[in-house]
């Protein structure tokens, strides 16, 4: 990385800084004409001094010759402005390139940090830094050369005018330059050592937002907010202090240039005026000379501005630049070189007197050496700092040993690039990283290294790219590796994404997680069908049982006692945010079918009864109970204004209240579902006028609301709905015991049988991740990276406690399939404890960084005093 | 059934009677109303439990496992409580229960359960006695099988 702001504005945009200066330069000889001109108008034009008679062979008089004065004036100030907008534009651009290379540059680095470094830069320093910290220099590198350049040219331009108008006046104009020149740039020095510290102070805050963010359960678990927010304060306060000053220094410096300037009018007024009295300096030339000046103080200020700004830029990128070169970074190629061909790591592994030290330079793995076959099942266990988990890393070659080098295949892997390590490795550790995107996408960045169909012409926007160094790899082309996977099509790989799942015992989750999705983007009319007969085989396998009434399907005609009274009403799913539960109650279509099937006062007089039921059972819980959450109609916040609403209720009498307040309790009987909450409030005459508003409700729906609701129909797929509620296509009995169970047990009957269990793992695999995989349990997460890495079918897979979040039955089977699906590859495996081994080729116990016993683990166990004994006990 | 009625039932339990109505209700109301069919077991002896069941209507019978296959032991009608054993002491279930009608239960889980004996330490006090005379009632019954 360039060590100064300069060398890297000269390095990478050399070219467009000269054009700057160049277009700049061509200014100014129409900048000058601009500034005499008016003289010329007055003294001549208008002054009627020396008008020449013709023009071009053209023969004018005054008048003639002021318009075409004033005509050449306007021209000037269109090739000005002109000149102007174009030298911004390119600025502009120059500046968001550069700025754009500088974040991409940035960003490059931190992929490349040796890890050890992330123990020392927190990730809200990094975004702090890429994101803020270089947002105005960007705008600076466009007016880095330029704008002195323009500005200082201006100047000199006005001053040479000014000069060339009376060299006494110049001078007067200038007078106070060196004072500004000296006294400025100390006040300025002070400034900046203040914005140095409010740059280090802000990181300082982005690290703690972060950590709170990311420690939440801990802050509210132990209590700690009071504590986290007085340390904002804190911090605030300090950031606050050091701003404060700042803007106090800044403002005295422009306060002093301001007064310093309205001062130089003084001598224009006193000698200019005494020489014009005099008779030495004509009047015109006088007040061209105010005119200039006036255009002096511009430039002048900005120049100011430039200096401040340039003092403010170089220290940023100082020291944004010394965070993002740690000692170690990886070297380039390590991400970009590619390998031939025909290269793989199918070969043995050889490590050799492997050292690494911790920070105080204390040997944490001391000449540690091991040799594994290419086909070997290895578990390496000890106690927990014996070094087994760094002995993955540095296998996986995530971490560069101290000293001491590791052979596959006969090849330093010190040297290799990570298309060879990332690609014929593979390596799951402990805290498995699940990113925000489908489980699908998810499993498919195992095999997503580079794009696969590269070559063509470069599209618009990688050219854009590559003026900013950034990479011209397209995201949009083909990037996943059938050849690494072993498949030829997507047929082939859908096939062998689920055998993965079943590998790490995975598919049975995202099978649930398919029948709870929606397939709401999908035009495979042939399926939808498909799911429209499991739908009608499941009512038919039902009817056939002895538990047909598990199940209430949807009918027209009928009220559904186990839905809402609002799914009842719209005999629908809501698409948008109409008619979601929220809003139900307060949409005015809704209220207008209520009104127009008179229901519209039995539903404020059911929810003046439910919300008293409800004060009732919760007025005496405290605010924060779960109850509130888990089975009240009203939030613990809302229930005192309910309470209020009640007692007026009650002195009044319900028909007398405010239209306003009545309304408040319509929304409630929304929320009924008549066979849970069992509040005998929705009657038979009750239903019959909801079944009545359904049918209206329907019928009449405008054009605009159409798109907010999917109705319930028979021989339809639901799109909005999920794929469990198009094959119930009504609602589980909550009444009847086991019926849940029961019923999850027929679906599966019916999708095996339909052959659909495929279908809906697929669509299970569409579902979102969510941030950090947030969706998924740490086990499940600890699963998907499994898969991840097997897809690619590595020649070595590694892992470090890759399973620690399992529970013990799916450890046992995830275990044994892997084991079986590496069956002639590599495993080594560092496990958590010591007698899941049993199962591997052979066992290397580590201790202290070195491995003390090293055999299979029947003959480890013989003997009596054995480390691997002493670990097996303490379990 | 309604809440309401669901509450009176629940007052004539032994075990509430000292409850007042609105924490009946709240019991009720936040637990499920279940029918089960005859001959459907509410829970078998040996799986996990996580609720108790209090009868509305109809009848159960408990077995136990014994050498000589599963032996009933009691019949629970109206009013009367079964499961709470395994919620309280987090042992897999001592016994089988079965409807022997279409029986109305009242589902009360384990966190409802908690929630009420933290709630009213009269209820705990309660259930102690009527563990306490079951115990006595069981250690009479060994007796007489000893000697006989």
């Amino acid at each position: 990385m360039e060590k100064t702001l300069f060398k890297f504005i000269w390095r990478y945009s050399k070219r467009d800084q000269i054009i700057l200066l160049i277009l700049t330069v061509i200014s100014f000889p129409f900048l000058y004409l601009s500034l005499d001109l008016p003289k010329t108008i007055i003294n001549k034009a208008i002054g009627g001094k020396d008008v020449p008679e013709e023009i071009f062979g053209i023969t004018i008089d005054q008048i003639d010759y002021l318009l075409i004065l004033s005509g050449a004036f306007l021209a000037l100030v269109f090739v000005n402005g002109g000149f102007k907008f174009y030298v911004n534009v390119f600025r502009g651009q120059l500046g968001e390139r550069m700025l754009r290379r500088l974040r991409y540059s940035l960003l490059a680095r931190v992929l490349r940090f040796p890890l050890p470094q992330f123990k020392k830069v927190s990730q809200g320093e990094v975004i702090q830094m890429v994101n803020s910290e270089v947002e105005p220099l960007g705008g600076f590198v466009g007016d880095s050369i330029a704008l002195p350049a323009f500005q200082g040219g201006t100047l000199l331009t006005i001053l040479i005018f000014m000069f060339i108008q009376d060299w006494m006046l110049g001078l007067a104009a200038i007078a106070l330059y060196p004072i500004q020149g000296y006294i400025i740039p100390k006040l300025q020095w002070h400034v900046n050592q203040l914005g140095k510290k409010r740059v280090r102070n802000v990181r300082v805050l982005a690290e703690k937002i972060g950590e709170a963010v990311s420690g939440i359960e801990e802050v509210h678990a132990n209590d700690g907010a009071r504590r986290i927010l007085a340390r904002f304060t804190e911090r605030l306060g300090v950031i606050y202090d050091i701003r404060y000053e700042i803007f106090r220094r800044k403002f005295f410096i422009k306060f002093l240039n301001n007064f310093i300037a309205q001062i130089t009018p003084f001598f224009f007024y006193s000698i200019g005026g005494y020489l014009v009295i005099k008779g030495d300096l004509t009047f015109g030339a006088l007040v061209a000379i105010l005119a200039a000046y006036k255009d002096l103080s511009a430039p002048w200020k900005e120049l100011l501005t430039y200096y401040q700004r340039l003092a403010d830029s170089c220290i940023k990128y100082d020291q944004v630049i010394e965070q993002f070169d740690p000692q170690g970074i990886w070297p380039e190629n390590y991400q970009m070189a590619e390998i031939e061909a025909d290269f793989n790591l199918a070969g043995n592994v050889s490590a050799g007197n492997l050292s690494i030290l911790d920070e105080e330079s204390q040997p944490i793995v001391e000449k540690l050496s091991f040799d594994i076959s290419k086909s070997e099942h290895i578990a390496l266990t000890g106690p927990s700092s014996s070094g087994k988990d760094l002995a993955t890393i540095l296998m996986a070659r995530l971490l560069a040993p101290d000293s001491g080098q590791i052979l596959i295949a006969g090849k330093q892997i010190a040297d290799l690039p990570e298309a060879a390590t990332g690609r014929y490795m593979g390596y799951i550790g402990p805290n498995a990283f699940v990113f925000n995107a489908t489980l699908k996408e998810n499993i498919l960045l195992g095999v997503m290294h580079r794009p696969i169909s590269t070559g063509g012409e470069l599209n618009e926007d990688l050219k854009n790219a590559q003026l900013s160094g950034n990479s011209l790899d397209d995201l949009g082309a083909e990037w996943l590796d059938y050849n690494a996977m072993g498949v030829d099509s997507d047929e082939g790989l859908q096939k062998r994404l689920i055998e993965l799942l079943q590998v790490v015992d995975l598919d049975g989750d995202v099978y649930s997680m398919g029948l709870r999705s929606a397939l709401n983007g999908s035009d495979d009319d042939q399926l939808l069908e498909q799911i429209l007969t499991a739908r009608k085989k499941f009512r038919e396998r039902l009817d056939k049982s002895d538990v047909s009434n598990f199940v209430e399907s949807f009918e027209k005609e009928v009220f559904n006692s186990n839905a809402s009274v609002a799914e009842n009403l719209l005999f629908g799913t809501p698409k948008g945010d109409s008619f979601s539960a929220e809003n139900i109650g307060t949409h005015a279509y809704v209220l207008e079918i209520l009104e127009r099937v008179g229901l519209k006062d039995e539903f404020i007089r059911i929810g003046r009864d439910v919300a008293s039921t409800m004060v009732e059972l919760f007025a005496d819980l405290p605010s924060d109970h779960e109850y509130f959450s888990q089975y009240s109609f009203i939030s613990s916040e809302n229930l005192p204004e309910f309470q209020t609403l009640l007692a007026r209720s009650e002195r009044l009498g319900l028909e007398n209240m405010s239209t306003e307040d009545r309304n408040q309790f319509l929304s409630l009987p929304f929320k009924i579902i008549p066979a849970r909450h069992r509040l005998d409030l929705i009657t038979d005459d009750i239903q019959k006028r909801i079944l009545a508003a359904r049918k209206l409700f329907a019928e009449e729906i405008g054009d605009e609301l159409r798109d907010e609701i999917e109705f319930f129909e028979a021989g339809y797929y639901n799109r909005s709905s999920s794929i469990q509620d198009n094959i119930l296509f009504g609602k589980i009995a909550l009444d009847k015991a086991n019926a849940i169970d029961e019923v999850d047990h027929l679906i599966t009957e019916i999708i095996d049988q339909e052959n659909l269990r495929p279908v809906i793992i697929n669509a299970g695999l569409d579902s979102q991740a969510g941030l950090a995989g947030s969706r998924l349990s740490q086990g499940q997460r600890q699963k998907l990276s499994i898969a991840r890495a097997l897809l690619r079918r590595p020649d070595h897979l590694i892992l470090n406690e890759a399973t620690s979040s399992l529970d013990s039955g799916s450890q046992a089977i995830v275990m044994s399939n892997l084991l079986s699906e590496m069956k002639g590859r590599n495993i080594t495996w560092a496990l958590q404890r010591a007698s899941l081994a049993e199962n591997f080729d052979r066992v290397l116990v580590l201790s202290g960084g070195q491995v003390v016993e090293d055999g299979s683990f029947q003959d480890l166990v013989k003997k009596e005093d054995s480390v691997i004994n002493d670990l097996l006990r303490e379990e | 059934m309604s809440l309401n009625k669901e509450v009176e039932v629940l007052r004539d339990v032994p075990l509430f009677s000292k409850i007042d109505h609105t924490k009946l209700k709240l019991l009720a109301f936040t637990s499920e109303n279940l029918i089960h069919q005859d001959g459907q077991f509410l829970f078998r002896e040996g799986e996990t439990g996580d609720a108790a069941y209090i009868v509305l209507k109809g009848k159960v019978a408990v077995f136990i496992r014994t050498e000589k296959g599963p032996v009933e032991v009691a019949q629970l009608k109206r009013g009367d409580v079964v499961g709470e054993i395994s919620i309280l002491c987090d042992v897999p279930r001592t016994a089988s229960v079965k409807a022997v009608e279409s029986v109305q239960t009242l589902k009360v889980t384990k966190d409802t359960f908690i929630h009420l004996l933290t709630e009213f330490p009269e209820i705990a006090i309660e259930i102690m006695r009527v563990l306490a005379s079951r115990l006595n009632k069981t250690n009479i019954q060994l007796r007489e099988a000893l000697t006989d």
